[in-house]
């Protein structure tokens, strides 16, 4: 069996600053980290392998820098790393992210065996979209599984697996052919350690890397800007609320009381729903 | 969206690509919403982006259009008359067994094909799990671009979609366009919108268009669904009144007062991130950016700083009130009313002075 991983370098965002005059990100100094959502995905793909046997391919599209997540991702005990990098793939949005991604991902069959299931994450914490798992699997002609909490059975005989996805009021469990494309649920488990022979093994391994004609990718004009349908006209702050809050002074009264009669002074017709409220209560 | 802002594009030079619309998207008109049900009901996100879809195309002087896919019956029927009711001058309907339970492939092909077919120039989903599920298979296969979650939508003065959505964990917003690509798509996350007042109106113009697929072509099967225990799951998104608590409680036995406060109430309790992360409260209880975004009329946030991704979850209330023992704590910048407090000690008087005053003849009798 061969699983696929898509992972990505982010900003560690709990650490990004915005210059106050210039309301530019200060990137300078950011530490990056894996996606969070992806370790869910990383993880989920080892126990799999662990369970039915095969490798694990962890595949990147970014920076050069991005190659220090891949290794990051081989230290958990995943097999192999690719690094999809070239200055063609600056800019994408995310159909350009999943049209080179989809490439790669084809490319990664031609040499090292086709994927059986790739997994992405639910979303990145800066782009944020969760949309560029569903546009990989909508390229690659695969089944589509996402906000999946849990792998329930795979039949690799068979050729199927059976998943349950978080729905809007419950869960739905789904039995779909393989191969598949599964964007995994937070939550769902956690990311291992990873013994000893696998940070050596890290250490030593050569992360594979790729241009834009290394993936076989014909038409670079479907990459980064040029193929990106979105355009970021304006980045700016959200605007303060002009006002700060209005602080309750108890001035002798019992603050909790001082309290409501503030909060009722304010929104009158409050005290009747609440009573309404709370009576059901 | 921007995906890779780890390699920003120089926004500007981007905007500058601007050319004239390609000749055969300018047949693209009218602004669409994707109604969104699933076992029988219609989630409110869809008519919230009514709505929003009335002023776009109020604004462009087009028409708005609701589009409705699910199994023949009542359910579905009456999705489209409520679509009516929330404003749509006309709905299109694929009404087909199949889609009876959601599934990406059959879903994506409808609503594809109706795109295709009726050329909108605006569509919007609701980001929920199945709007998200959707809206990317069905921008991908349209090749166009899609801005999700976004927070604003406007039209621009020559007629774009200008989507506003959070970047970077919340800490900046950017707007986006499609500019050269049809149609315009994005998705807005429930109680992003205000919700429209719904007018009794008749059924209207109607288009149908059909499946053209059967269940054998589909090779997803749904085995069985395990609806969430209503006890368990909170209807935190939707509440009038929520109360949440933060890291300021100091621990979960504290955490009870949030609870307590909540119950005299008839509220829904909250929080914020670290409380999940710490494992004392439960994931669908987190507001904030990468928890629900609430609109209650009432939001009491004790014990929380803040932090702009919980902000982002909460600025939709009415009206939002903070206890917090420290006068400079962020949340007090976009709190309504604030008290500078120990929440530990003041929640049980306040929890007391509240019930004595909405329900004075209950404690009235239990005090006796
Ligand atoms: C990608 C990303 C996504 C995130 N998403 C979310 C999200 O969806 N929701 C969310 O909430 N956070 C989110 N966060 C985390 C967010 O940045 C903050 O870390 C978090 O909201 C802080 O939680 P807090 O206010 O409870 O804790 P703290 O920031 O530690 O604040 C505790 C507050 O309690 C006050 N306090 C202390 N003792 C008392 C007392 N006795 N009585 C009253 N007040 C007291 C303190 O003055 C302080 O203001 C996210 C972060 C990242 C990086
Ligand atoms: N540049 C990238 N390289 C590899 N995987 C990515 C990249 N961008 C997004 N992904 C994958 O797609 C998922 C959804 O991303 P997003 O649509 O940005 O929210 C992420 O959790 C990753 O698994």
């Amino acid at each position: 069996m061969h699983i696929v991983v898509c992972i990505k370098q982010v900003p560690d965002s709990a650490q990004i600053r915005v210059h106050p005059v210039t309301n530019t990100i200060m990137r300078q100094g950011v530490p990056t980290i894996i996606n969070p959502y992806d370790l869910f995905a990383i993880e989920e793909a080892l126990r799999l392998r662990d369970k039915f046997g095969g490798e694990v391919t962890i595949l990147t599209m970014g920076p050069p820098m991005a190659s220090d997540s891949l290794r990051k991702a081989l230290t958990f005990g995943a097999d192999r790393a690719v690094l999809l990098t070239d200055r063609f793939f600056a800019g994408s949005d995310t159909l350009a992210t999943s049209f080179a991604l989809s490439s790669a991902i084809t490319k990664i069959g031609e040499v090292f065996g086709a994927a059986d299931i790739v997994f992405t994450g639910k979303q990145t914490i800066d782009g944020d979209t969760a949309q560029v798992g569903p546009g990989i699997a909508k390229r690659l002609g695969l089944t589509q599984l996402t906000y999946v909490a849990k792998v329930a059975d795979l039949d690799l005989a068979g050729r199927s697996i059976e998943v349950h996805r978080r729905a809007e009021g419950g869960v739905q469990v789904l039995k779909s052919p393989l191969p598949c494309l599964i964007t995994m649920l937070e939550g769902t488990n956690e990311i291992r350690r990873g013994s000893m022979m696998d940070a050596l093994r890290a250490a030593r391994a050569e992360v594979v890397t790729w241009s834009a004609k290394d993936a076989g990718i014909p038409d670079v004009t479907k990459c980064g800007l040029r193929g990106s349908p979105t355009v970021v006209k304006r980045v700016f702050a959200p605007t303060p609320r002009a006002e700060k809050a209005q602080f309750v002074d108890p001035a002798g009264e019992p603050p909790a009381d001082a309290l409501i009669n503030a909060i009722f002074k304010r929104a009158p017709k409050l005290e009747a729903e609440l009573a309404e409220l709370s009576r059901g209560y | 969206m921007a995906e890779n802002p780890a390699t920003p594009a120089p926004a500007n030079s981007r905007a500058a690509a601007k050319k004239d619309l390609p000749e055969h998207f300018k047949a693209y008109k009218h602004v669409w919403v994707f109604i969104e049900q699933e076992r029988g009901h219609v989630h409110p996100v869809s008519f919230e982006l009514m709505g929003a879809g009335r002023r776009l195309a109020d604004k462009l002087g087009v028409e708005l259009a609701g589009v409705v896919l699910g199994a023949p019956g009542e359910a579905t029927d009456h999705a489209v008359a409520e679509t009516f009711c929330y404003g749509a001058d006309l709905v299109y309907v694929v009404s087909d067994p199949v889609l009876e339970n959601y599934r990406n492939e059959p879903y994506s092909k409808a609503l594809t094909d109706v795109v295709n077919t009726y050329k909108p120039e605006i569509l919007l989903l609701g980001a929920t799990t199945l709007g998200r599920d959707l809206a990317g298979s069905v921008a991908t296969t349209l090749l166009t671009g899609l801005t999700a979650d976004c927070t604003e939508l406007e039209v621009d003065a020559d007629g774009s979609l200008a989507a506003t959505r959070p970047t970077f964990g919340g800490s900046l917003l950017c707007t986006i366009y499609t500019l050269n690509f049809r149609p315009q798509m994005a998705t807005v996350r429930p109680r992003v919108m205000p919700m429209p007042d719904r007018v009794e109106k008749p059924i209207g113009k109607i288009v149908t268009h059909p499946l053209g697929m059967v269940e054998d072509d589909i090779v997803t099967k749904v085995l069985s669904y395990i609806p969430d225990r209503d006890s368990a799951k909170s209807n935190l998104a939707f509440a009038d009144v929520v109360v949440a608590g933060g890291l300021g409680l100091g621990s979960p036995e504290n955490y009870q007062l949030i609870k307590q406060l909540a119950g005299v109430l008839g509220a829904e309790y909250g929080c914020s991130r670290p409380l999940v992360q710490k494992g004392w409260v439960s994931a669908d209880r987190q507001i904030g950016q990468t928890g629900k975004t609430i609109r209650p009329k009432l939001y009491i946030a004790a014990g929380i700083s803040g932090a702009i991704q919980h902000r982002v979850g909460v600025e939709g209330a009415d009206l939002i009130v903070a206890i917090n023992t420290d006068k400079n704590a962020p949340i007090f910048d976009f709190a309504h009313v604030g008290i500078v407090a120990d929440a530990i000690r003041l929640l049980p008087p306040l929890t007391e002075a509240f019930r004595k005053r909405l329900s004075p003849h209950i404690s009235d009798k239990l005090a006796s």
